[in-house]
């Protein structure tokens, strides 16, 4: 985000005349429409925001939202952003990007922009499958995903993006996912922090590798498996009926009943987006046993990349002016006058 | 201090009255501080008014086992009262500092030349080291030289002795005593040494003084020396040149200076994304100091992401630069057809090296011309300027900026470990003797019926710069192949054909603003042409200099505008009987003349990591007219004893 004056937009202020060209039922419609609501939502100015993209379904994004839009290449669109934001602090910058784009071919630059902390919104659209190249296996699919490239599973582990961001430095890891009613509000605080944000959003891709996050983002039944984490408020779900708490003997996360909405007495742990150890825990809990951790699971702002970089340019020309004559004639010089002065080439 | 007679009686000596030129090679271990000794020499040589080149050469490895053939590194200089365009062929002085070093490199001293040898270094150790069965100082291996060894080492702890200084620091001050003792040879001022010394050393005086005082001792050593052997005071002439001001440059430092100059010609803040990389990091360690100007610097993670920031910044308004050398470049490839694809400027710098992979780092090629010619997926045209000399670097510099700016495109500059390394003397020029080209943005919209166009191309087919944060002109680039002047995504046959063809025209369309080729030295049509393109530029010149003394119709055309090439080129070679190409490569450029012009162009190749001797070149003229039936003309095997390498 940055400081300009909030505008007053409508989610159609952010629509193109670009008709939309993903997949009947892609979970990227849902996406779209949820960053054109929260846009408005927080006062964004179409002219200083810039998405930015690299290859991939996901990376067709910036063709579809009103602002200005670079449609880079494969895995780089962090480094992109690094020159736009750079070139020009002022400017909003999001970046669109997929499990393949941001954790395979990109996974270098997505590291670095995370440690840098430019200030940007990091989207990374995880559907576990590689789309535009027709189905193959992604470094977020599940071991034993069959696939053109795995036709009896692959054998590979797959990566956490959240674990991996944290991993990274990140000082903002949030969670949503496609259809999720909230998460427009996950975007909202995304944008509003200051440093780069990564939002990991499970993603559908109704063609090659359908429902498969349906086990806590099903329409309806599988609310039950979502924990939404929220700063100050107990770590609660299914219908506030468990919780989590710290198992003291092996330092890590357990699930526990809460009985009579006594989470207190449960144990139940507190949200603290600040608690970087919670975080980890959050990301890293196996969904089946824990549920998915959704919502803003990381949040503890730090210095940006383009602020340090500029204080650091103000303390390095401090007291310097930029005259080229000067600068061309530095070091040790000598004149040649026009007495000494004979003629140059012999031929 | 013993010395030999040299047992010869012809070749150049050293002990000559005021030579024109001559040629010193400071050779040591790589931990030795040659390439420093050499550095301050320059720079003395230079305040004495002498024209010069010079050629640092040195290995890979930072500190390589000490006193191994392979850790020797060497700095040749060649000065002169005339005008100097190479580091010169055979050394008329060596300095070896120690075994491997007089190996390695006493082959190419001229006969009759001088070798100046540190003894202290002459121990079993370092001779079995060096691979020497026996000590060439004893045995007369090195009659056909005058010798004069010595042991500096030991002259030098007992200069430094009042300072109380370690043993191994105070053997660091041997390079000092050595450079005192070039300095008396050739005349020099120890003033600016001085100077130096005191100013790199402010923190830790004892220091400075210790080293001036090892400078002062060798320099007192050739005035007391000077009647024993065959050491003569030498004095070369300053050479005549133009009266101004002038200083010593490198081309790393001219390239670094030549984009701040073209980015304050463009009226643009310029951006700088790089990866280290030998040869190319220099460029990236001179633009931190020139944040002044209106210059960001970023350290990427990779070479990739540095070409990719430069893009992003100069699609935000910026003049996006990025740097490197061949390995670098290779990886570069893909963002550069994503520069060429959405149209926005960009210079590119190559400072090539001897490849392919990681190939030689610190030993200089020219071997990236396909690269930064055809190097690229797809039909990816884009100019290609080629910088012929350390000093020359700075004006392509400014050539690329207005390049890239003018004709939205990227733009490569190829430059070579040689040029970047190596320095030589530099008018410094007037920044107002240069025509500014400023840059203008897109602020209204360039269609009132309807959205903004950003690839609406104008009378010479160039689109509008547009800078996000412009109110109204929102609009969205990409790699994907774009409708007419729209720029969203449209890929229909007659669209693809159009817009490749039109960045095609673009691109050839530079030929029209940039010089005519000219001829360098000799007439406009004749024998031979000898054409050459970057670093080679000085063995050319020189070489065809020498054949038109001895009455040879030859002529020099270097080139410049490597793509696209002049407009008038291909007339202006076809004006001679023959063309001949010596390149540092297996006949890159060759290939594109005969491409382009259909002209039987002879290559002439050296690819050893060492720039051409003037020898070699003028051998290969001699061929076009020594009238020997069935002479292959140009086919001259490259001399290998001119610059040796290590046998080990």
């Amino acid at each position: 985000m940055n400081d300009m004056t909030p505008i007053q937009t409508t989610l159609k202020d952010w629509e193109t005349d670009q008709e939309v060209r993903w997949c009947p039922g892609c979970g990227d419609y849902a996406i779209l429409k949820a960053v054109q609501r929260t846009l408005p939502m927080v006062g964004a100015d179409p002219k200083n925001t810039v998405f930015v993209s690299g290859i991939g379904c996901s990376s067709r994004f910036p063709y579809y939202v009103e602002s200005y839009g670079f449609h880079t290449i494969h895995g780089r669109a962090p480094a992109f952003a690094t020159g736009i934001k750079l070139a020009n602090p002022d400017l909003d910058v999001w970046l669109v990007t997929g499990d393949g784009d941001g954790m395979s071919i990109g996974g270098n630059h997505t590291m670095h922009v995370l440690r840098r902390n430019l200030n940007c919104q990091i989207m990374l659209f995880n559907n576990e499958i590689y789309g535009l190249t027709k189905g193959q296996y992604s470094p977020t699919s599940r071991a034993g995903t069959s696939s053109p490239t795995s036709p009896i599973g692959s054998v590979d582990r797959p990566a956490l993006p959240c674990a991996f961001a944290l991993g990274s430095g990140a000082r903002f890891v949030a969670r949503g996912f496609d259809v999720s009613k909230n998460l427009p509000e996950v975007l909202k605080a995304a944008y509003e922090h200051k440093g780069a944000a990564f939002i990991e959003i499970f993603q559908n891709c109704i063609v090659y590798n359908k429902d498969v996050f349906n086990d806590f983002a099903a329409p309806k039944g599988a609310e039950d498996r979502q924990l939404w984490c929220k700063a100050g408020e107990p770590l609660l779900f299914a219908k506030d009926t468990k919780g989590l708490a710290l198992d003291m003997d092996t330092l890590t996360l357990k699930v526990v009943d809460v009985v009579n909405g006594d989470w207190q007495g449960a144990g139940v742990m507190v949200h603290n987006p600040r608690n970087r150890g919670l975080a980890h825990m959050l990301v890293e809990m196996p969904f089946g046993p824990f549920p998915m951790a959704l919502g803003v699971i990381y949040d503890d702002p730090a210095p940006t990349f383009e602020s340090a970089v500029v204080a650091e340019r103000a303390r390095l020309i401090e007291g310097k002016t930029a005259d080229l004559g000067k600068l061309l004639s530095k070091g040790q010089t000598w004149t040649v006058e026009e007495k000494d002065a004979a003629h140059g080439l012999m031929d | 201090m013993a010395t030999i007679s040299a047992e010869h009686e012809t070749g150049a000596s050293v002990q000559d009255a005021a030579p024109e030129a001559v040629v010193v090679r400071f050779a040591g271990d790589s931990g030795d501080g040659m390439q420093l000794t050499g550095g301050q020499f320059t720079l003395s040589t230079a305040l004495a008014g002498n024209d010069l080149a010079t050629f640092p050469d040195f290995p890979a490895e930072i500190r390589a086992p000490q006193g191994t053939l392979f850790g020797v590194s060497a700095f040749q200089i060649n000065f002169g009262s005339q005008e100097i365009t190479t580091a010169g062929d055979a050394p008329d002085v060596l300095v070896a500092m120690n075994p491997a070093a007089l190996k390695t490199n006493v082959p190419a001293l001229k006969p009759g030349g001088l070798v100046i040898i540190d003894t202290g270094e002459f121990n079993k150790r370092n001779l079995e080291k060096a691979k020497y069965d026996t000590n060439p100082v004893e045995d007369g291996s090195l009659a056909k030289w005058d010798v004069l060894a010595f042991d500096i080492s030991a002259l030098t702890l007992e200069a430094v002795k009042p300072f109380g200084l370690g043993n191994k620091e105070a053997l660091r001050c041997k390079n000092m005593w050595t450079l005192g003792l070039a300095l008396w040879m050739f005349d020099r001022d120890r003033k600016p040494l001085t100077d130096w010394l005191n100013a790199k050393f402010a923190k830790n005086p004892v220091l400075a003084e210790a080293n001036i005082a090892a400078l002062n001792a060798g320099h007192a050593y050739g005035e007391t020396a000077e009647l024993a052997g065959p050491l003569k005071k030498l004095h070369v002439d300053p050479v005549p040149s133009e009266p101004g001001l002038y200083r010593t440059i490198t081309g790393a430092e001219a390239v670094s200076l030549g984009l701040v100059a073209g980015a304050q010609l463009a009226d643009l803040p310029m951006f700088f994304g790089g990866y280290p990389i030998t040869p190319a990091s220099a460029i990236l360690h001179n633009l931190v100091k020139m944040k002044e100007f209106g210059v960001t610097t970023f350290q990427a993670e990779d070479e990739i992401a540095a070409i990719c920031a430069a893009i992003g910044a100069s699609y935000a308004g910026h003049l996006g630069v990025t740097s490197s050398s061949g390995p670098g470049i290779a990886l570069k490839g893909e963002a550069m057809g994503l520069a060429i694809m959405t149209e926005l400027p960009l210079v590119i710098v190559n400072s090539q090296r001897g490849g392919p992979s990681t190939g030689l780092p610190t030993k200089t090629e020219q071997s990236d011309l396909y690269q930064a010619v055809y190097g690229r997926n797809g039909d990816a045209p884009l100019p290609v300027i080629a910088a012929r000399s350390p000093a020359d670097a700075f004006e392509c510099a400014i050539e690329a900026c207005r390049i890239a700016v003018q004709y939205m495109t990227p733009v490569m500059l190829l430059t070579d470990g040689y040029i970047g390394n190596a320095s030589e003397p530099w008018k410094v020029p007037d920044p107002k003797s240069y025509a500014p080209f400023p840059v203008s943005f897109l602020e209204q919209t360039n269609n009132p019926e309807g959205k903004v166009l950003p690839f609406k191309r104008d009378e010479r087919g160039i689109r509008p710069w547009i800078k996000p944060g412009t109110e109204g002109l929102m609009h969205r680039i990409g790699g994907i192949e774009k409708g007419i002047d729209t720029g969203d995504i449209d890929y229909a046959p007659n669209v693809h054909q159009t817009q490749t063809d039109a960045r095609k025209a673009k691109v050839d369309s530079v030929a029209g603003t940039i010089p005519a080729q000219d001829v360098c030295l000799g007439e406009t049509s004749g024998k031979l042409a000898v054409v050459g393109w970057g670093s080679t530029f000085g063995p050319i010149h020189q070489a065809v200099r020498r054949a038109r003394r001895k009455g040879m119709d030859v002529s020099h055309v270097h080139v410049r505008h490597v793509w696209p090439l002049p407009a008038n080129l291909g007339d202006l070679l076809k004006g001679f009987d023959r063309v001949l190409v010596p390149e540092m490569n297996t006949g890159q450029f060759k290939t594109v003349l005969r491409d382009q012009f259909v002209i039987d162009a002879v290559p002439l190749n050296k690819v050893s990591g060492q720039p051409f001797a003037i020898g070699e070149i003028e051998d290969a003229i001699a061929t076009f007219f020594d009238g020997i039936p069935g002479h292959a003309e140009g086919e001259v095997p490259v001399n290998e004893t001119q610059l040796p390498t290590p046998e080990a």
